[in-house]
C-alpha cells in the first residue's frame, strides 16, 4: 500500500468569478481551506454565500466560457484548477465522489438505478460486468438498501426519497473515493431519514478512510457531524475552527448572530434574533472593507479593518476583521430602543 | 385561555384508487383519516409530520380547497364543510391561508398592490383610495417599504415575498390563518424575521394560527399546543411542554431524538439514544400499530396529553414513563 498523507485537498486563495452580463465577479472570494483525511468539514452559509460554488470548483463542473477559477486546489500534487478535461474524468468520480442536493435529478429516469451505479465502474475500472453486478449489490447493502437484487433492477421514480439519495451515495463511493462532497445531501428528506443518510456518510467515512465536504445551511447538521466547520458569507470564509469552538466560542459577528437566530432557545416567547438587511447579491456586493458591516450598523466603522483579513485569534480558530471585538448583541437592542 | 374557534370531528379525506378494465374505484388512499382536534382564539396550534403523513391535506380541508370525504370542520357552532354554511357565515374571509412557495402562490404578472388587494375586493367594498390606503397599511405592518406596491413578485427576495404573502393573508381581518410550512424555503436569519412577523400579527389582532410544518424547532418557537401526525391519523396530541418533555408514544420520540441538536459535546449520546429508539421503533410496531398498520384512536392520559394507545395501552405506557423518569 501506498503511504498515504494526511492532507486530501489544499485549497488556497480560490477564486472563482462568473460572467454576469460581460463583466466577472467574483461568487468565491480567496478562499483557502483544508481537508484532512478521515475528517467531515462542513461548510455553512446561507443561500448565495458561495458554498456551493467551491464545490462546483473542486469538481470542475463548471460552464468553461462564463467562469473564470484562479488559484489553487491541491489534490496530491495535482492542480484541479486548470485540469484539461482528460485528467478530470479520470479524477472525478474515481478519486471524487459527489453527492446532490436532488437525487431526482441527478439520476436518469430512464436507466435502472443499478445500471447507473454500474456505469461509474465501467468507465473508472476495468471489471467485467459479473464483477459490476456484484459490486453494486454490494454497494447497495453497504448503504443499507433492502432487497439489493430487486432495487437493481428499479427505475428512480419506483424509490422513496431516502433510497434514491442512498442510490445516489452508492454511485459516489463505487470507486473507493478519498474525498467525498456532499453538497446539500438532506435538505430535501425528512428528519428521521436525514438522521439516517447522516449516520450512513460517517459510517462510509470510517471504513474508507476519506474525507466528506459537507455543504450545509443547517446548523444541527453541522453540529451533529461535522470535525470542522468554515462558516461563509458572501464568497468568503468569515470563521473557521473546530466545531466545538464554533459553537461554543463563536467570534464572528455573523456565526454568533446566525446561531441566535435559531429557533431552539428556551424561552420560547422571547423574540428570534432577526439580522437586519439582506444578503448583498453577487452584482452589487460590497468589494472593499467588511463585507458583513452593513448588517450590523451599530459597531462604529472604526471597528472594521479597511481591508479585512483572515486572523488566528487562537490556534486553530480562523476570524476574518476585527469587529468581533467590539461586537455585542446588547448593544443593537440599545439602539433600537434609542 | 380563549374559547375555541374551529373544531374538526372526524375529519376524512381519501382519494380513489381506480383499477380494472372497468376503472371502478378498488380502494382508497386515507390521506386524511379520522382527525381531531380543536384550535382556540389566538392561539398558534402546531401541527407535525413527516411528508406523506396527511397535515397539508388537513389543512387544505379547513381552508376548502380540498374536497371533505367524511367528518366535519365546526365553525361558530355550524359545520362548514357544506359551501352554503361557508357562505352564511362568511367563513372564506374570516379563514386565510400562507403558502410555504411564495413564488407560485403569487401571479407574476400582477402588482403587489393588486395582490394584496384581491381578497379586499373579493369581501369588501372600498373606493380607490381607500383601497390603496389599507394596502398601505399591511405593507407597513409586515415592514415593506412602501414602493413596494408598484413591483412585481420576481423583483423581491424570498424572506420579503413570504412577508408578502402574511400581508395578503391578513387584508380580510381573518380570525384563523392556516399556515402551511411557511418557512421552509428559506434561510435560517430570514425565517426569524418571518417568524417574528407573524407573532407580532397575532398579538395585534389576536389570530390563531394553524401552523403546520415538519421542522420541530420552528413549531417548538410558535405554538402552544401541537398534533403530531403519521399515516394520515394523529398519534399525539397536547401542550408543547407536555410533548416536548414527555412524549410518549414511539412515533413523537422517534421524531424528536432525529431534531440535530446543537450540542456538540453531548453528540455521541444523543446518537446513542436516537439509535435506540430506532430500533425500539422497528422493533415493537405491533405495540403501536394495529394489524394494518393504523395508529390506533387517541386516548386520554393526562387532561391536555392524548396520546394513539391500543385499548388498556394506558395504564402500561404510564408505568414505563414513570420507570423512565426514575431511571433518569
Amino acid at each position: 500500500m501506498e503511504k498515504q498523507s494526511d492532507l486530501l485537498l489544499d485549497i488556497q486563495h480560490l477564486h472563482t468569478a462568473y460572467r454576469l452580463q460581460g463583466d466577472f465577479y467574483d461568487a468565491a472570494d480567496d478562499v483557502s481551506l483544508t481537508l484532512k483525511r478521515d475528517k467531515i468539514l462542513a461548510i455553512v452559509g446561507e443561500s448565495g454565500s458561495g458554498k456551493s460554488t467551491i464545490a462546483s470548483s473542486i469538481i470542475g463542473l463548471y460552464d468553461h466560457k462564463n467562469t473564470k477559477v484562479t488559484g489553487d486546489i491541491l489534490y496530491n500534487e495535482l492542480n484541479l484548477v486548470g485540469l484539461n478535461e482528460a485528467l478530470f474524468n479520470k479524477v472525478r468520480g474515481d478519486k471524487i465522489g459527489m453527492i446532490f442536493q436532488d437525487p431526482l435529478a441527478s439520476l436518469n429516469p430512464l436507466m435502472r438505478v443499478g445500471d447507473q451505479v454500474a456505469e461509474t465502474l465501467y468507465y473508472h475500472t476495468d471489471m467485467d460486468e459479473k464483477a459490476r453486478h456484484a459490486r453494486v449489490i454490494e454497494l447497495f447493502n453497504q448503504v443499507g438498501m433492502p432487497r439489493p437484487e430487486e432495487m437493481y433492477m428499479n427505475y428512480p421514480h419506483e424509490l422513496s426519497g431516502g433510497l434514491r439519495q442512498r442510490v445516489v451515495i452508492a454511485m459516489a463511493i463505487a470507486c473507493k473515493p478519498e474525498i467525498i462532497i456532499a453538497d446539500e445531501p438532506t435538505t430535501a428528506l425528512d428528519v428521521t431519514i436525514q438522521a439516517q443518510i447522516l449516520d450512513l456518510l460517517e459510517d462510509i467515512q470510517r471504513q474508507s478512510h476519506s474525507g466528506i465536504i459537507l455543504i450545509t445551511h443547517d446548523l444541527g447538521v453541522v453540529a451533529e457531524t461535522a470535525d470542522e466547520v468554515a462558516v461563509m458569507y458572501a464568497g468568503q470564509i468569515v470563521e473557521r475552527a473546530d466545531v466545538k469552538t464554533i459553537f461554543e466560542n463563536p467570534l464572528h459577528p455573523y456565526t454568533r448572530s446566525l446561531l441566535n437566530s435559531m429557533p431552539q432557545n428556551e424561552d420560547e416567547d422571547e423574540d428570534l434574533h432577526v439580522i437586519q438587511g439582506t444578503v448583498p447579491s453577487l452584482k452589487n456586493m460590497p468589494r472593499t472593507g467588511d463585507r458583513f458591516a452593513a448588517r450590523i450598523p451599530w459597531i462604529p466603522a472604526s471597528a472594521h479593518e479597511e481591508n479585512p483579513q483572515i486572523h488566528e485569534v487562537e490556534p486553530g480558530h480562523f476570524v476574518r476583521c476585527t469587529c468581533w471585538k467590539s461586537f455585542r448583541f446588547e448593544d443593537q437592542n440599545a439602539e433600537t430602543e434609542a | 385561555m380563549g374559547k375555541e374557534i374551529i373544531q374538526i370531528k372526524d375529519l376524512k379525506v381519501y382519494y380513489p384508487i381506480r383499477s380494472g378494465f372497468w376503472n371502478r374505484i378498488t380502494d382508497y388512499v386515507r390521506a386524511v383519516d379520522g382527525v381531531n382536534f380543536s384550535i382556540n382564539e389566538g392561539e398558534t396550534y402546531g401541527l407535525i409530520g413527516e411528508s406523506g403523513s396527511g397535515k397539508s391535506t388537513t389543512g387544505k380541508a379547513i381552508v376548502g380547497i380540498e374536497k371533505v370525504t367524511g367528518g366535519q370542520i365546526m365553525y361558530k357552532g355550524v359545520d362548514i364543510t357544506k359551501a352554503s354554511n361557508r357562505k352564511k357565515l362568511n367563513y372564506n374571509k374570516d379563514v386565510q391561508m400562507i403558502f410555504q412557495d411564495s413564488m407560485s402562490s403569487m401571479n407574476p404578472r400582477k402588482r403587489i398592490e393588486d395582490i394584496i388587494a384581491e381578497p379586499i375586493r373579493n369581501f369588501e367594498n372600498l373606493t380607490t383610495d381607500q383601497e390603496r390606503d389599507r394596502v398601505q397599511e399591511l405593507l407597513d405592518i409586515v415592514g415593506m417599504p412602501s414602493d413596494a406596491i408598484y413591483k412585481y413578485p420576481h423583483e423581491f427576495s424570498g424572506g420579503q415575498r413570504q412577508r408578502i404573502g402574511v400581508a395578503r393573508a391578513v387584508a380580510t381581518n381573518p380570525k384563523l390563518i392556516i399556515a402551511d410550512e411557511p418557512t421552509s424555503a428559506l434561510d435560517l436569519s430570514v425565517q426569524a424575521q418571518v417568524l417574528n412577523f407573524m407573532k407580532h400579527i397575532q398579538q395585534q389582532y389576536n389570530i390563531a394560527y394553524l401552523f403546520i410544518s415538519h421542522d420541530l424547532g420552528v413549531v417548538k418557537h410558535m405554538s402552544e399546543n401541537l398534533a403530531i401526525m403519521h399515516r394520515g391519523r394523529l398519534v399525539e396530541l397536547g401542550s408543547r411542554d407536555e410533548i416536548y418533555k414527555h412524549p410518549m408514544h414511539i412515533y413523537t420520540k422517534r421524531l424528536l431524538s432525529a431534531i440535530p441538536q446543537v450540542d456538540v459535546a453531548n453528540r455521541e449520546a444523543h446518537k446513542a439514544e436516537r439509535e435506540r429508539v430506532e430500533h425500539e421503533f422497528l422493533e415493537n410496531q405491533s405495540k403501536w400499530y394495529d394489524a394494518d398498520g393504523r395508529v390506533f384512536p387517541l386516548q386520554e392520559v393526562t387532561p391536555n396529553h392524548l396520546v394513539a394507545l391500543p385499548e388498556g395501552g394506558i395504564r402500561a405506557a404510564i408505568q414505563e414513563e414513570q420507570n423512565e423518569k426514575e431511571s433518569d
